[in-house]
């Protein structure tokens, strides 16, 4: 049930625990439990809305930054990893394999900004030694969801 | 003047067009309706199986297949019936690809039914038989199927619609509209009346893959039942296929050669791009089935229970993707109910009379739609029969 739980609400995270219990039928007591449970141990991490901006009148600019780095003793790359998280204008933080090691997503209102940004916050970062910023010029999909689609239902009406 | 009285079949002019379709009519001029009443998935076809055909397309396989269907597809689905339902046929002479489930069904009454036959079929059941039935000169005897057996049908009920003159059973399970199924004890039931008979059955397994806990017994799989049975299946509702238009038999040699004919002077042969694309359906997509499978599981409670609440008196179907509720609760009957529902209230759903006079009191919903809009579809119903319960 909690594989099935986490799936539908993976889908829509507008069903309530009374209509997940439903769903699965389990008790809405258990549903609860479980999804307790999930945010306690960081399974659930929370939800959003994906918003195309580009479709409204508001400034952003995104950029995709490759940054190489010097891993410390004992904490490797998880301290610089968890300095570069604090940030609001960060939306991603991955360690990746090849030929650098951290993927940065960074979202600010102008390309200044974003320069801005990485010369004087990532740049600076103690064992950060070289970023690549990559800006990023249209979004077809994220999040798993496609940024051009079409919500209408084009099913015949047959049987 | 040419008279086309004259002109016409006697047999196409006493067809009943669908009842449905004065109900659809007023849908479609109408703004702001939330739907129920699609007979397929709300799934785009899996990317892999899209894409698949359209490398057809590139590669130019642009010909006809086979009249059978390409031989790597039926060796297939020859490995998927083993596979899925335990069933062996042979690809070479047993198998037949059809466009769609429906042409199937044809080709099963149309290779079995002589003048004046009768064939079976159990109402509420898909529109297509009894008309399939009488245009190849047959008989339609219809049985009514209850709800204190499920909507299943009963061995009682089945041997005393045969006569000397009964040729075959239609079987439609998992079943459109109800969304019963046939368990095997059911199944074993059914074979005991027909197997002192010369019955053939007409099995049609288009939801084989959509059913919920319980796993599809095909009666193909009951002793002696095979010889005389045609499975019929295809791709439209297990890999949301339902545009590539493909189906398949499977039957005895003696009864496939029958139709093999049929199929080769009237059909050809079934679209190739889709045959392709269906390869890698049967390859790959198990995944995609269990995962759709999941999807409406869940939405079939949350029907279910909404509808129950609403008044609409319904039991969790196990089958297809369809819940048949009892509307009587508001002292109108289907055609009224489901008519009002839609001008008051802006939700769609099919009277029960669609699938035989029998649906009378009852209303198919499909749950082949996201939780959002079955959610809202439910508050509009919910708020009707407040307003009009007796």
């Amino acid at each position: 049930m909690k594989r099935k739980l986490l799936s539908y609400l993976e889908k829509d995270p507008f069903l309530t625990a009374d209509e997940l219990a439903i769903m699965l039928d389990e008790s809405p007591e258990s549903v609860k439990a479980a999804l307790e449970e999930f945010r306690d141990e960081g399974v659930i991490l929370g939800s959003k809305t994906l918003i195309n901006w580009d479709k409204t009148d508001k400034e952003s600019v995104s950029a995709l930054i490759e940054l190489k780095t010097i891993p410390q003793r004992d904490r490797g790359f998880d301290a610089i990893a968890e300095r570069i998280c604090n940030f609001d204008e960060v939306k991603s933080v991955f360690l990746m394999s090849g030929a650098y090691d951290l993927a940065v997503t960074v979202e600010c209102r102008t390309m200044r900004d974003v320069a801005n940004f990485v010369a004087e916050h990532l740049a600076t970062i103690d064992g950060v030694t070289s970023t690549a910023t990559h800006f990023i010029m249209q979004k077809y999909k994220d999040w798993g969801i496609s940024f051009d689609r079409k919500p209408l239902d084009l099913r015949g009406n047959s049987w | 003047m040419y008279d086309y009285n004259k002109a016409l079949s006697s047999r196409a002019v006493s067809l009943q067009p669908s009842g449905i379709r004065k109900f659809f009519d007023i849908l479609d001029t109408m703004k702001d309706v939330v739907s129920l009443t699609v007979g397929q998935p709300d799934f785009v076809t899996p990317w892999h199986i899209r894409d698949a055909g359209i490398r057809s397309l590139e590669e130019g396989r642009t010909y006809y297949t086979s009249n059978a269907g390409l031989a790597e597809f039926r060796e297939e689905i020859a490995a998927y019936a083993s596979r899925r339902f335990g069933l062996e046929y042979d690809p070479k002479c047993e198998i037949i690809v059809t466009v769609g489930g429906s042409e199937a069904i044809d080709l099963a009454v149309r290779a079995l039914v002589d003048d004046g036959d009768e064939v079976i079929i159990p109402q509420p059941s898909f529109v297509c038989y009894a008309p399939l039935v009488s245009m190849s000169g047959g008989v339609p005897v219809i049985v009514e199927l209850k709800k204190e057996n499920g909507f299943r049908l009963t061995a009682e009920q089945l041997s005393a619609a045969i006569t000397p003159r009964t040729k075959a059973l239609v079987l439609p399970f998992p079943n459109n509209p109800t969304g019963s199924v046939m368990d095997r004890d059911s199944l074993e039931a059914v074979a005991a009346v027909l197997r002192g008979t010369n019955i053939a059955v007409i099995s049609d397994e288009i939801y084989a893959e959509l059913t919920y806990g319980t796993k599809h017994v095909s009666i193909a799989s009951v002793d002696g039942m095979r010889e005389r049975t045609v499975v019929v299946n295809g791709f439209s509702k297990a890999y949301a296929m339902t545009g590539w238009r493909l189906g398949y038999t499977l039957a005895p040699r003696e009864i496939s050669a029958q139709m093999h004919k049929i199929h080769q002077y009237g059909i050809m042969c079934a679209p190739t791009i889709s045959q392709y694309a269906a390869i890698e359906a049967l390859k790959n997509g198990d995944d995609d089935i269990e995962y759709m499978r999941g999807e409406y599981d869940g939405r079939r409670r949350l029907t279910v229970d909404g509808l129950n609440r609403a008044g609409l008196k319904c039991s969790l179907p196990q089958g297809a993707f369809y819940v048949f509720a009892d509307i009587t609760c508001c002292g109108m009957g289907s055609d009224e109910f489901c008519e009002k529902l839609l001008k008051e209230a802006g939700v769609a759903i099919v009277p029960g009379t669609a699938f035989g006079s029998c649906g009378e009191g009852y209303a198919r919903i499909s749950y082949a739609y996201s939780a959002a809009h079955i959610k809202e579809a439910l508050r509009r119903i919910s708020a009707f029969t407040a307003e009009h319960k007796k």
